[in-house]
């Protein structure tokens, strides 16, 4: 980090032409593939999109789209139920992974697993399961009951609350991933001490793992929460936002007005949610490029 | 010398009240496609943990195209490789150049080069999907297969590109000095110096955006459209548009496509771990 300050400050203020050296005539020849990847893909749409959706008109609509409002709704839900959930949980096993044993050093191989594989094949399986007719699952509650299963991924609730499971599913060993090693960096005299002292278990978490860990803790949710809004996966494939469009999130719905020929809504409903984006965005980038 | 032993045990079993959920948890989904990949079709939908007449069948009808909803599975396989090797390739080879500049040369405004990387790593990609699938469109590069590159390369060079320059950040400085002294030029102590001290992150960075490639399927879904022409993700998708789709085949197809990643991923956990999840999130 120290370099790169140095480096800043060493630019004072002179005319920039008439400072360039051999290395700096390179340095720009080199970062210029990343800045036309960047002017023509990110730029450039990212720009169109906020002129596409330039019009009051697209707003209003999608003031009228009942659809618009439910998405809305579970994108909350989605973030503020699921993210927090799966954080818990994750620091939660981020503890139990850190135990020193053969078998958690095997069951955390396998642990990895969702998050290595690609999530079509994956999610699709548990569609499957779920399949009201054939299904394992309701095949199973018919052999010991003998009744119907319910006809899971047809109620709102419980697709959205299936969606989430998903989206858990899949996340869940990264963030443990990333808090173990936040666990481990923990310098371990700490809970010796403390083991002298006589605290217990929930005082050793309280008093030390928790005030070096919510920093990070802090970081992992809110970038988690940045990109779950990015996540059209979990729900469009498990429920296609269906039943009757009650299950979209705000990834789909996006895709969903695109799919429809709308892309003005399309971009408006993206405009909407950008006021709660980017100050997530600026604390990050605050955060990270210190 | 009962006591201790009684107390471990409550440990232990502690323990294993945590780890056999969470190992249900995480192999039911995993399990379930696999049983399906070696089930035949009567067998599939029984709810045995085990088929009475486990096969390979279903792996020879996929590898033999022969069922409708396969018949362009070599070819889509093959569209999947290139896509996610071109995209591997594009972005190392962009991503570590601009790194080299920002980090080792410090070019005037790299800074702000890289403040504007971190913000593309943090757009949602749904969001950033609508205009690119548009824009696309306005270069005339719908339906072709440069466009899932480039947007995978664009998708994946901000998170390179910042672990790449965190990683250089952490050579020092002497080398490059040492280097010039004897007389190297720019490209020399790029290619003799910077590179082959850097391996281990570019091992990372490679493969990281050779599996997001290799994983996507919003953009390759939006952006590919012609059934020789899209990647295995999107045509395990379209299976799903028919009622009477062929779960078994989906299934094996489908774990088909999962194995590379994974085994990818097992291959190269040591570079993974060590150079993807440190620069993840920075505490």
């Amino acid at each position: 980090m120290a370099i790169t300050i140095s480096g800043d400050q060493a630019m004072p203020g002179p005319p920039l032409s008439a400072r360039l050296t051999t290395p700096q005539v390179w340095g720009i020849v080199l970062v210029a593939p990343y800045l036309l990847v960047f002017l023509a893909f990110v730029v450039y749409p990212v720009g169109y999109g906020l002129w596409l959706a330039r019009h009051p008109a697209s707003y209003v609509a999608l003031w009228h789209d009942p659809i618009f409002a439910r998405a809305a709704v579970n994108t909350l839900i989605f973030l503020l139920v699921g993210i927090n959930l799966k954080m818990m949980i994750a620091l939660l096993l981020s503890g139990f992974f850190a135990q020193q044993r053969p078998w958690i050093k095997w069951l955390s191989v396998l642990f990895i697993l969702p998050w290595a594989v690609p999530s079509i094949p994956t999610i699709l399986s548990v569609r499957f399961m779920f399949n009201p007719e054939w299904g394992v699952v309701n095949t199973l509650i018919f052999k010991l009951t003998g009744d119907d299963g319910p006809n899971w991924l047809n109620d709102p609730t419980v697709a959205l609350s299936m969606a989430i499971g998903v989206h858990i599913w899949k996340s869940l060993p990264f963030w443990t991933l990333i808090l173990m090693t936040g666990r481990l960096a923990i310098s371990h005299d700490l809970y010796e001490a403390a083991e002298v002292d006589g605290a217990s278990r929930t005082q050793k978490f309280r008093f030390i793992t928790w005030p070096s860990m919510q920093a990070l803790y802090l970081t992992c949710t809110l970038l988690s929460m940045i990109w779950t809004l990015g996540d059209f996966n979990s729900v469009y494939l498990l429920t296609g936002g269906g039943p009757a469009d009650l299950t979209h999130v705000l990834a789909t719905l996006g895709i969903r007005y695109l799919r429809l020929d709308q892309l003005s809504l399309a971009m408006a409903s993206i405009v909407c949610a950008l006021p709660f984006v980017l100050p997530l965005i600026y604390f990050m980038m605050k955060r990270l490029s210190r | 010398m009962k006591l201790p032993t009684l107390r471990e045990v409550g440990v232990e079993a502690r323990l294993l009240l945590i780890g056999i959920p969470v190992f249900l948890w995480t192999m039911i989904p995993i399990y379930h496609m696999f049983l399906f990949a070696i089930s035949p079709k009567e067998d599939a939908f029984s709810g045995k943990l085990w088929p009475t007449h486990p096969t390979l069948n279903n792996f020879r009808i996929v590898f033999h195209q022969e069922h409708y909803f396969l018949r362009d599975f070599w070819i889509q396989f093959w569209n999947s490789i290139v896509i996610a090797l071109a995209a591997g390739a594009l972005t190392l080879l962009i991503a570590t150049a601009a790194a080299f500049a920002i980090s080792r040369l410090k070019v005037p405004g790299g800074r702000w080069v890289m403040n504007l990387a971190l913000f593309t790593y943090f757009i949602p990609a749904a969001f950033l999907a609508v205009p690119m699938y548009r824009t696309m469109g306005n270069y005339g590069l719908l339906n072709n297969h440069w466009s899932l590159i480039l947007a995978m390369v664009t998708i994946a060079s901000p998170y390179a590109i910042w672990v790449l320059k965190q990683a250089s950040d952490k050579l020092p400085v002497e080398l490059d000095e040492a280097a010039v002294m004897d007389g190297a030029t720019i490209p020399q102590l790029f290619r003799l110096v910077y590179v082959p001290l850097m391996m281990p992150s570019l091992v990372a960075i490679g493969t990281y955006a050779i599996l997001l490639a290799w994983n996507e399927y919003l953009y390759a879904f939006l952006l590919l459209s012609k059934d020789t022409e899209i990647t295995l993700p999107v045509a395990l998708g379209n299976f799903l548009a028919a009622d009477d789709s062929p779960w078994e085949l989906l299934m094996t197809t489908g774990f088909i496509y999962a194995l590379p990643p994974a085994a990818i991923y097992y291959a190269f956990k040591r570079y993974m771990v060590g150079g993807l999840t440190a620069g993840a999130v920075k505490s």
